[in-house]
């Protein structure tokens, strides 16, 4: 029983960087109908900068502070080059076809790993131990450490957050209006383009905390992480059913918790594997997701 | 009596690619009046409609909003100006609630009027009933109710319906015909797009025709009513001598 609850923490803390991640996904996928593959690189970028910043002001500033700054500075950053993507990758190719726009998606997901590489070196890179205290809490048995704390109180503010700001806001509204029926939304007054970048912001500003979680939590970066990190929590956009905001933070806490239990009941070895099983069990079932809108698309 | 122009077009040109849907029509639209763009299937009124709104672009000619050139403004600043549609079709948001459409129809206003929206309830009181239901989840003929009323809210001074009467039945054509007789006598300057020309030219000032992107005639409801072309063509009367 206690690998299970040991497992179950586990789950929860990956799940919650998985859900954060597929946010940025599923929200895009949301107003443009489009996947940005570059999203997961993004994620990758902002571990880097988040390093960067800490290697810089460890020791000029208090530990807390330290965090706190890494984080708001990152997410800005961050923030910053999801708007430069959208303008450049797929603004300019919104009445093409949608094939173009993949193409693009792909492109500039390699354009953002290979700058990664080309900037800090093809080697993996280590988070420094003791940017949060490496303290362990026991409850009966179950350890959970601080940085596990800090990343579940943290994920579910944000996702609290975020679901008041997409159902109770003006701007929220016009968002999920806009992945209605873009031209209704124009016909209410609503600028498109405004939202299309605010989504870009907030999925950016996100998958950087997941970046940063993923930087402190596991320690070792790499400039292809885009890749593993994105694959999964796209994956767990589509379970959750890709298009749905709650849909992505189900899915990410349901893939973080599979994965958990297959490292510890079978192998972590086995988890990518079976992660595809479940993705297929699922689509049989449920081929839009497990809150996607069970109606055929609008072409 | 010289009447205040609203909306003046002139020599619209508006093409898919290479094909002109829009070829090249001018039209008036007094304040305060109701004016009915009548023509069969694919004539090109839709295409105008959104042209007007800044949905699709013009390839030329221009639109001319109390003197002010729409032309290259993006849609929602079209809105803000006091232009707002109820398109073919209806077009609500099936997913968000009654209430949250009415609300997004006041997106350009800082504030929500709650004058108008008491008067959309009025109008509507089915949709107050159901303000909580998703829009999806009404009949046809409410949520046409709620394409209108959602268009009012940002207090136009200029209403475009494409095609109202579209798929409903005939009591709710009635009804939805009634209100916006009354949406005319409260001061809203309409312009209707119509297949149903019967009911549009009973409610309406003056009309046009259209047909294959082209206006082929244009008058007074009245004359338009007698005019035995269009009483063949659109108003389902056979010749008398044939
Ligand atoms: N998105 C589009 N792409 C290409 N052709 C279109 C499009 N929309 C309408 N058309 C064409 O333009 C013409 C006018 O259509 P429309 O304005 O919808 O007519 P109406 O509203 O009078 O039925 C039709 O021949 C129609 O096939
Ligand atoms: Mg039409």
């Amino acid at each position: 029983m206690e690998i299970f609850f040991q497992q179950l923490v586990n789950g929860l803390t990956i799940g919650s960087i998985y859900a954060l991640v597929a946010l940025g996904y599923t929200m895009v996928y949301g107003v443009l109908k489009l996947i940005n593959f570059a999203h997961g690189d993004l994620v990758a970028l902002s571990a880097y900068i988040g390093l960067v910043i800490i290697m810089q002001l460890m020791g000029a500033l208090s530990p807390t502070i330290l965090i706190i700054a890494t984080f708001i500075i990152t997410i800005i950053i961050t923030a910053i080059g999801g708007v430069v993507l959208e303008r450049a990758a797929y603004k300019p190719l919104r009445k093409a076809p949608r094939l173009s726009a993949v193409v693009s998606a792909l492109g500039a997901s390699m354009i953002i790993e290979n700058g990664i590489m080309l900037i800090w070196g093809p080697m993996p890179r280590i988070f420094p131990a003791s940017v949060v205290p490496n303290t362990n809490y026991n409850i009966h048995g179950v350890y959970i450490s601080l940085m596990q704390v800090l990343v579940l109180i943290i994920s579910f503010i944000l996702m609290v957050a975020l679901y008041l700001f997409v159902n109770r806001t003006k701007l929220g509204t016009a968002m999920r209006a806009c992945a209605i029926d873009q031209d209704a939304a124009r016909l209410m007054g609503i600028n498109v383009d405004k939202v299309i970048v605010t989504t870009f912001v907030i999925g950016s500003a996100l998958g950087a905390v997941g970046g940063l979680f993923i930087g402190m939590y596991y320690r070792g970066i790499y400039f292809n992480m885009g890749w593993i990190y994105g694959l999964n929590a796209f994956v767990a956009a589509i379970i959750g059913g890709i298009g749905n905001i709650p849909g992505a933070m189900l899915g990410g806490m349901l893939l973080g918790i599979f994965n958990a239990f297959i490292a510890g009941y079978v192998s972590s070895s086995w988890s990518l594997a079976l992660t595809y099983v479940l993705l297929i069990v699922i689509m049989i079932f449920r081929p839009t997701g497990i809150l996607g809108e069970r109606v055929a698309e609008k072409v | 009596m010289n009447k205040e122009k609203l909306l003046v077009v002139n020599n619209l040109v508006v093409a898919y690619g290479s094909i002109e849907a829009v070829k090249g029509i001018s039209f008036v639209v007094h304040k305060g009046e109701l004016v009915t763009i009548l023509g069969a299937n694919g004539a090109g009124k839709t295409t105008t409609m959104r042209t007007i709104s800044g949905l699709i672009k013009a390839k030329s000619g221009s639109i001319k909003y109390k003197n002010k050139e729409l032309r290259n403004l993006p849609a929602h600043k079209i809105v803000g100006l006091g232009i707002s549609q109820s398109p073919e079709g209806r077009r609500v948001f099936g997913t968000l609630t009654v209430e949250e459409n009415i609300m997004l129809g006041a997106y350009t206003k800082t504030k929500v009027n709650t004058k108008v929206l008491e008067w959309i309830y009025q109008l509507f009181p089915r949709l107050k009933e159901r303000r909580m239901q998703l829009a999806g989840t009404l009949s046809g003929g409410e949520q046409q109710m709620l394409a209108i009323g959602r268009a009012l809210m940002s207090e136009p001074e200029m209403l475009l319906l494409d095609e109202p009467s579209l798929g409903l039945a005939p009591v709710l054509v009635k009804t939805i015909f009634e209100t916006i007789k009354q949406i005319k006598e409260n001061g809203v300057t309409v312009l209707l797009v119509e297949q149903n020309a019967k009911a549009a030219l009973k409610l309406a000032d003056r009309g046009y025709v259209l047909e294959v992107g082209k206006i082929v005639m244009e008058g007074t409801s009245q004359e338009l009513m007698s005019s035995p072309k269009i009483q063949e063509a659109y108003l389902g009367k056979k010749k008398k001598n044939n």
